[in-house]
């Protein structure tokens, strides 16, 4: 279509040495914003859809923290937006709360946690970060968003049928989910949560190839792998994971498509139901938990790394000093990656598994605690002796750092399968997996957004309004989840819609705590409110950003402070070091970016950096292969 | 408890109060100085200021609550492998918990003690391999520790069942939980099969097999006190898990796959009533997979007995054939006169010639 006008465009940009190279293309409203290419928008489309889903999803929590802290409380005042989900008697409907519980878990873990966090972060940091102009194909980029909208829209919409959403929690295991007689949400709901989640993993395959694609060729000159910012080696590591993960969640899926609607027996073997013996005979409940946890503990370090990988870059940067161990980070990050692939059956100690391979994933699991603990201290230590710089971000950071170690060490008794027997199911892996997963995440993310707002919007968030923020979350994050270790250790179960029949005594001695744990997720919740006011005033309003707001030295800070399509405006620059020279003895500034050379700073190169000098000639000579390969 | 959340909401709310004003405070500052633009005004010794505050309130708040609510967490375990996996629990808590509030301490110190200071500069320490070597290898070594303790005391746990365990079966569905014992002439229970449910037949108990002639079903659960007990789970429609929290008992119940647990309770009811002076305490079977919506209400109760009053107990039931003697129908021909036996008032026509044959053939 279009090979004789980029082809002219081509020699245009040549002649004019990619001076304003955008103004040649185009752009209306709907390329611009809508059905846009580059790589940043897509990351504000998927940030900004994180942001809607992450106030639903939270908000769902905060409807059955109601019924969990108040049981006696009348909801009749929430019949206007819920209508017959509210029963005569004035209480939340009994399926109607395992949907919220099941749509809580989803919409956080995939469309908040992987979507927007993920989604965001690897799209919008890999270009800016490694050099490149955009991604390695921005067509199947955009097309990865739509995808996500497409599947986000489908699960928005089960949440208005009249049978209700899918009910049967997050991990939906067969045969509950397989049978619409034996749940209402297990209908029409179901159906358009598999839907949903097929689209959802094409999406999320396309981003992946993606970054990965793009990691690897589209580097700019001098960006060797051990000198990529520990953000992009997380992004990539991440990728990997969902690369290989999520087709196993879409064979998983798939089969149950089948069962449910092809009368196969993958998942299902002598059910008798409502009165009727099912003719399925052979399949295999556990088959599906196999295949779901194959993604399913993955998925937790697709969430948790780009976390990570961004909190190391932050803290680095605002502790003015270098993160320490930035090899045994990739180690560890890599550590990480290759277990989460085998340590998926925890998860099932007591689903009827055979106990010998219990034994074995206990042994595993409790390996992937070792890169874990290498990467906390390694953050702990980058603080000491640092000269710490408290933006929102670093705060942010600090905070995931500290509810990473929290819901990490009870990892240690959750892994152990012994101990597994009673805590399994049961509010202590709430709170463990909350703090682990869901709140250190989500404060990267949080983070994330503080730290790459100016090059996001040009723009600078309100900080004091941060502080609060920050300081709210933190410390109703803790007030939720740390008395919620021990109603667990209590034994009380997850996804009880009451606690009266339960076999246990202290049932009401809890009723106190559950109450404040509610209240705790309601105040936390609603501080939300002062994040979601300061993100979307400063877009409009917000204090103009300089070009390096925070000191930092990876590539991003280098493009325009409102970069185009294309990134910058002239050469993209080269790197010379890696991304950590901060602070260091000799240098006039307390940052040396990534595109100083090494020749330029003399008076602060360490002995064995001066044999750099002599590569950068070499790294020069890339500039003309380099635009060769935009030009192809 | 009521306690607990007073004292933790007026911590939280003090802090809030706290921030808000330090910030609304140096808001007003800003205003006055437009010019103060970077990250680095009082703000940040504030920060610094509320992570050591954080880091006292939550140690405080942490180890009183824990004081309050420790009465009420982990209920006495009722059976020989609860007592080792509880004691077990309490090592690895202590261990992660200690893990947990160094490496707190130090982030939250570290953030106060090196707050930012434009009269000194950040130490240029990039690496120290000497470091990074012991703090993989002592995590190493404390996982390792505790690993091998877990992987023993679990591989006792889920070992097979002595010889003389009493087997009971426990059926879960939507919504309770089915009881069937062995019977008290062969401690063998019966087969069943899924398309044999009928409405009084609930379990599908095979009347081919002679071993359920003396099958008995129950309503709730009786377990001798210092016997072995031999759990033997099924599900009928969805996943459902046994779950009996004092006993420490936990296994799903899968359609088309039997699981088992076996167990020794140790507390009988009655002693454990007098432990916590409730008179009408009982010991319940809880459902832990999410089934629908009678989940949470799906429990039965459990008695735990002494020997002899399990014995007198079980003496007591009546095998499912006696109270229900039409299901002699579907008994097999050449079985008819064995099974004929728990038939009580009606006799039942057995001709006297074939009958000895029939179960000679049955033998074989």
């Amino acid at each position: 279509m279009s090979t004789a006008t980029s082809h002219a465009e081509e020699v245009h940009t040549h002649d004019h040495s990619h001076d304003h190279e955008h103004e040649h293309h185009e752009l209306n409203f709907w390329t611009k914003y809508i059905f846009s290419t580059d790589h940043k928008t897509i990351a504000k489309q998927y940030l900004i859809s994180g942001i809607l889903w992450a106030f639903i999803g939270g908000s769902f929590s905060i409807i059955f923290r109601l019924q969990l802290g108040f049981p006696d409380m009348q909801l009749e005042w929430l019949r206007p937006i819920l209508g017959g989900w509210i029963d005569e008697g004035g209480k939340l409907d009994k399926e109607f709360y395992l949907a919220l519980v099941t749509m809580h878990g989803t919409i956080m873990v995939f469309f908040v946690l992987t979507a927007g966090l993920s989604g965001t972060f690897s799209n919008f940091l890999i270009p800016l970060q490694i050099g490149a102009r955009d991604m390695a194909s921005g067509f199947i980029n955009m097309l990865s968003y739509w995808f996500f909208f497409l599947s986000s829209m489908i699960m928005f919409a089960s949440l208005f049928l009249e049978t209700g959403p899918a009910s049967g929690g997050w991990v939906i295991y067969p045969p509950l989910s397989a049978l619409p007689q034996a749940m209402p949400g297990s209908g029409l709901g179901m159906t358009l949560w598999l839907t949903s989640m097929a689209f959802f993993i094409v999406s999320s395959l396309m981003g992946g190839i993606n970054y990965i694609c793009t990691i690897i060729n589209l580097r700019t000159r001098g960006m060797t792998f051990t000198k990529m910012p520990l953000t992009i080696w997380s992004f990539f590591f991440t990728a990997i994971l969902g690369l290989l993960s999520f087709p196993v969640l879409l064979s998983a899926a798939l089969l149950l498509i089948f069962d449910r609607s092809f009368g196969t027996s993958f998942y299902l073997s002598e059910i008798y139901i409502q009165g009727q013996a099912l003719p399925n005979m052979g399949g295999s409940p556990i088959l599906y938990q196999h295949l779901f946890w194959f993604l399913g503990h993955p998925e937790v370090y697709i969430v948790l790394l780009p976390a990570l990988g961004m909190t190391s870059e932050i803290i680095a940067t605002n502790s003015r000093k270098p993160i320490f161990g930035y090899r045994a980070m990739i180690g560890s990050m890599m550590g990480i990656t290759v277990l989460a692939f085998i340590v998926w059956a925890h998860h099932m100690f007591v689903t009827g598994m055979n106990p010998f391979l219990g034994s074995v994933f206990m042994f595993l699991t409790l390996i992937i605690a070792v890169p874990s603990a290498v990467k906390a201290f390694n953050y702990i230590t980058t603080l000491w002796k640092g000269n710490l710089v408290f933006t929102p971000a670093m705060l942010f950071s600090i905070g995931l750092v500290s509810l990473f170690i929290s819901g990490g060490v009870t990892g240690i008794i959750l892994g152990n399968s012994a101990l597994d027997i009673n805590l399994h199911d049961t509010y202590f892996v709430v709170a463990h997996f909350h703090l682990v997963m869901g709140a250190a995440s989500f404060f990267g993310l949080m983070a994330g957004v503080y730290h790459w707002f100016p090059k996001m919007f040009g723009r600078l968030m309100n900080k004091n309004l941060g502080y609060i923020h920050f300081w709210f979350t933190f410390v109703g994050v803790y007030l939720v989840f740390f008395p919620m270790h021990y109603i667990g250790i209590a034994g009380f179960p997850r996804r009880y819609y009451s606690f009266t029949a339960l076999g246990n005594d202290s049932a009401a001695a809890f009723t106190d705590m559950n109450a404040f744990i509610s209240i705790a997720a309601i105040i936390t919740f609603s501080a939300q409110a002062i994040f979601a006011w300061n993100f979307f005033y400063s877009i409009f309003k917000g204090k103009l950003a300089p070009q390096n707001p925070w000191n930092s030295n990876t590539l991003e800070w280098t493009a325009p402070i409102n970069p185009e399509h294309g990134n910058w405006e002239g050469e993209i620059p080269a790197v010379y070091r890696w991304p950590y020279d901060y602070s260091k003895p000799g240098a006039e500034q307390d940052f040396i970016p990534q595109n100083i050379p090494f020749s330029a700073t003399k008076s602060s190169n360490l002995p064995e950096e001066e044999a750099e000098i002599a590569k950068e000639k070499d790294i020069e000579g890339l500039l003309g292969a380099q635009n060769e390969s935009y030009n192809r | 408890m009521f306690y607990l959340i007073g004292l933790l909401s007026i911590i939280f709310f003090a802090l809030a109060i706290s921030v808000i004003s330090k910030s609304i405070k140096l808001n007003k500052s800003l205003v006055a100085d437009e010019n103060t633009d970077d990250a680095l005004d009082s703000n940040n010794n504030a920060n610094a200021y509320g992570m050591i505050i954080f880091w006292a309130l939550g140690t405080i708040a942490g180890v009183w609550s824990f004081m309050v609510a420790k009465p009420d967490f982990l209920p006495i375990a009722a059976s020989e492998h609860g007592v080792k996996t509880d004691s077990m629990f309490w090592t690895s808590m202590a261990v992660v918990t200690l893990a947990f509030f160094v490496s707190n301490t130090l982030l939250l110190y570290f953030a106060f003690k090196y707050r930012y200071n434009k009269n000194r500069k950040a130490t240029f320490y990039p690496v120290n391999h000497k470091l990074e070597l012991i703090w993989t290898v002592i995590p190493a070594i404390v996982m390792a520790i505790l690993v091998f303790t877990g992987w023993r005391t679990w591989r006792d746990i889920t070992s097979q069942a002595p010889s003389d365990a009493v087997v009971i079966e426990i059926t879960g569905h939507q919504f309770g939980w089915y009881v069937r014992y062995a019977g008290n002439d062969d401690n063998q229970l019966g087969n069943f099969n899924y398309k044999l449910i009928d409405e009084t037949n609930n379990i599908g108990i095979d009347f081919t097999d002679k071993n359920s002639f003396d099958d008995f079903t129950a309503t709730e659960l009786h377990l001798p006190k210092g016997k072995p007990v031999l759990l033997k789970i099924k599900a009928q429609d969805v996943l459902h898990s046994v779950y009996l929290p004092f006993h420490r008992v936990k296994m799903d119940a899968v359609p088309g796959m039997p699981t088992k647990f076996w167990f020794t309770p140790n507390i009988s009811t009655d002693e454990m009533r007098a432990k916590l002076g409730k008179k009408d305490f009982n010991f319940k079977v809880n459902c832990t997979e999410v089934c629908g919506r009678g989940h949470f209400g799906m429990s039965i109760t459990v008695f735990v007995d002494e020997p002899e009053d399990y014995k007198k107990w079980c003496a007591e039931q009546k095998p499912f054939l006696t109270t229900n003697p039409t299901y002699l129908a579907k008994v097999p021909d050449n079985l008819k006169a064995k099974a004929s036996k728990y038939i009580p008032a009606e006799p039942v026509a057995v001709d006297s010639t074939t009958a000895p044959a029939a179960e000679a053939v049955s033998v074989n």
